[in-house]
């Protein structure tokens, strides 16, 4: 198995259960999210979409210019959404 | 130790920095200005979606009530069966692209044929969560809440649509082109980054419409 194929294997796996995770967070434990939860879901999220960019768009091995502003991308609307679903 | 396997668009010597003296493999025909106007798209429509996403929550707060009902209303299985569908979907993508990389064009195929069956499940997935919303009375007249559900899925399903025909017509080259011969690399790079962001965009989406909104 090449390293390209087990990275996108462990990442998928890593992304499936986070996905499991939020939907038992946000609606599987049957209780209401609060702000905090809500918040801490969103954020979730947006990791999920980092790895996502990282392993399977490969920008871990793209130029520096390009993956800071996938990274920015990535913070900007975490932190954004993050706050406007807590505050 | 080897060449690192960079994607074709992002290597040193690729598209993005121009051709690299010495190169092993020539730079894709024509293909060059192509890759960095994908990436200037890629990042804007996330930037857009961004924005949207900001503004459901803004909207949000401002009747967190609505969008409780409308979330309640909204099936989570649904939503997060669609999410692995479409991560699985990537998976399959992305060892497809290291397949036409490395020239196995029979796995590339195989691999493409499954992520073009996830995508088709999902949208056979989402049209069936559509009908039945819009069968119990459930439409974008009803409230902003349901205004942005639509709107936001629908956009979403168009740019998955878009992606079913761009993996389609990548299959359709591999397989003509049979099993020993080169894939148009950049191509298929290219269709593989779009897709991967339809299934990044849906990632939020299912948190923010399916989660965050029946908070």
């Amino acid at each position: 198995m090449s390293t390209t194929v087990r990275r996108c294997l462990v990442a998928w796996l890593l992304l499936v259960a986070v996905t499991v995770l939020s939907w038992y967070l946000g609606g599987g434990s049957a209780d209401r999210l609060g702000p905090l939860t809500a918040s801490v879901v969103l954020v979730f999220a947006f990791a999920k979409t980092w790895v996502v960019g990282r392993e399977f768009m490969e920008l871990r091995s793209a130029p520096r210019p390009l993956r800071r502003a996938f990274d920015a991308w990535v913070v900007l609307f975490a932190l954004l959404c993050g706050s406007l679903a807590f505050l | 130790m080897g060449t690192p396997e960079f994607p074709e668009f992002l290597r040193p010597g690729g598209a993005i920095t121009g051709p690299r003296p010495g190169a092993a493999r020539s730079a894709p025909p024509g293909g060059h200005p192509v890759e960095l106007g994908l990436w200037l798209f890629i990042l804007g429509d996330l930037t857009l979606f961004g924005l949207f996403f900001c503004g459901q929550l803004a909207e949000r707060r401002s009747d967190p009530e609505l969008f409780r009902a409308a979330a309640s209303v909204l099936n989570q299985t649904f939503g997060t069966v669609n999410t692995v569908v479409l991560l699985t979907s990537s998976l399959t993508v992305a060892l497809a692209s290291d397949a036409i990389r490395r020239q196995r064009n029979r796995r590339a195929a195989a691999l493409l044929g499954a992520g073009l069956a996830l995508a088709l499940t999902f949208a056979v997935l989402k049209v069936t969560e559509y009908t039945h919303l819009v069968a119990d009375g459930h439409t974008p007249d009803e409230s902003v809440a349901f205004v942005y559900y639509f709107t936001l899925t629908g956009i979403h399903l168009l740019h998955l649509l878009i992606g079913t025909v761009l993996l389609s017509l990548l299959l359709r080259r591999v397989l003509v082109l049979g099993s020993d011969q080169p894939v148009g690399r950049s191509f298929a790079e290219a269709v593989a980054v779009y897709w991967h962001m339809v299934d990044l965009l849906w990632i939020v989406l299912f948190a923010l419409l399916y989660l965050v909104a029946g908070s």
